[in-house]
């Protein structure tokens, strides 16, 4: 089983890359963007088959390692 | 004084503190592996600056997951002293000895030089050889030293007189263009709820004998000696 986890910037916390890239690409002429926010995504390859189990063991690798729960949301999908 | 310096793959500062260490205590501090929990029983505990672990995931966040880190939050919870400088205040943050995050610096760049910083709080084994005030030159070279915290703990920080140093102007005026990285409210260093454990992104050891051009961080070395020293 696969899990995708979104890891993105609480809002409010300010984000210097999405702002560096917003102007690079208005920069480049593109028009009408309000806001770049950026993340991380990563894909971990599982072992575990049963999607609880699966859910609850990654919901734990987030807020113990993989996400700085401080400045940072994640969102897992699993894939089966 | 028996300090412990703790040696990740990446850091880049420990020879440095070694020597500073050596120069102010008159013995070499213990070079310990992070890979291994065993440590020795010390009476200050440093985390050099550096990359461990190349700055992966979040710079910090892995070398806060080894065997030896966690010997370093059970001693710092019963009272050693840790001093964690650069890499090592973002470590501290990451193991959750020190309360918020060292972000991506706001200007997107690594800085490299130095600067002037108001030294806050006195009342620790850190920083007794400062005078309270007093603006000292250190530098910094880092690209994750924006520190970021929601305005709760800011205010606690505050109110409980855990800011260690500031960023400031030569003359120790605290303004936002005096601020080298966007931290918030210009926080340079910050200390534990104990008063045992400082993070600091300034690098003490790298001013600390005048051959290197600068002695002002040569007293945070004297301070520990001088307070971790066994009673004559």
């Amino acid at each position: 089983m696969k899990a995708r986890i979104h890891i993105t910037l609480k809002n409010g916390v300010l984000d210097p890359q999405g702002k560096a890239t917003e102007h690079a690409l208005t920069g480049l002429g593109f028009c009408g963007i309000n806001d770049v926010r950026q993340g991380k995504y990563i894909e971990i390859d599982l072992a575990e088959n049963d999607p609880a189990r699966a859910r609850a063991s990654v919901e734990a690798m987030c807020a113990k390692l993989l996400a700085n729960t401080v400045i940072e949301n994640y969102e897992i999908d699993l894939d089966e | 004084m028996k300090a412990a310096v703790i040696v990740s793959p990446g850091s880049n500062c420990d020879r440095d503190v070694q020597v500073a260490l050596r120069q102010s205590a008159g013995s070499d501090p213990i070079m310990h592996w992070h890979a291994d929990a065993n440590l020795p029983d010390v009476d200050l505990i440093v985390i050099p600056g550096g990359f461990s672990y190349g700055d992966y995931l979040r710079a910090g966040a892995l070398a806060a997951q080894s065997p030896v880190i966690r010997e370093v939050v059970a001693r710092a919870n019963r009272g050693v002293p840790v001093l964690g400088i650069c890499n090592g205040f973002q470590i501290l943050t990451e193991c959750g000895l020190l309360p918020g995050v060292l972000m991506r610096n706001a200007g997107l760049k690594f800085i490299c030089r130095d600067v002037n910083l108001r030294v806050e709080a006195t009342d620790t084994v850190f920083t007794r050889d400062y005078v309270n005030g007093q603006i000292i030159r250190i530098p910094v070279a880092h690209n994750e030293g924006n520190y970021f915290a929601d305005d709760e703990t800011l205010n606690r920080l505050d109110g409980e007189n855990r800011v260690a140093f500031r960023y400031c102007s030569p003359e120790g005026e605290v303004t936002p263009a005096h601020n080298p990285n966007g931290a918030a409210r210009n926080i340079a260093g910050i200390l534990n709820e104990g008063r045992n454990v400082l993070g600091m992104m300034p690098h003490p050891e790298r001013l600390a004998e005048a051959l290197l051009g600068g002695t002002d961080g040569r007293p945070m070395f004297d301070s520990l000696v001088e307070a971790l020293a066994p009673a004559a």
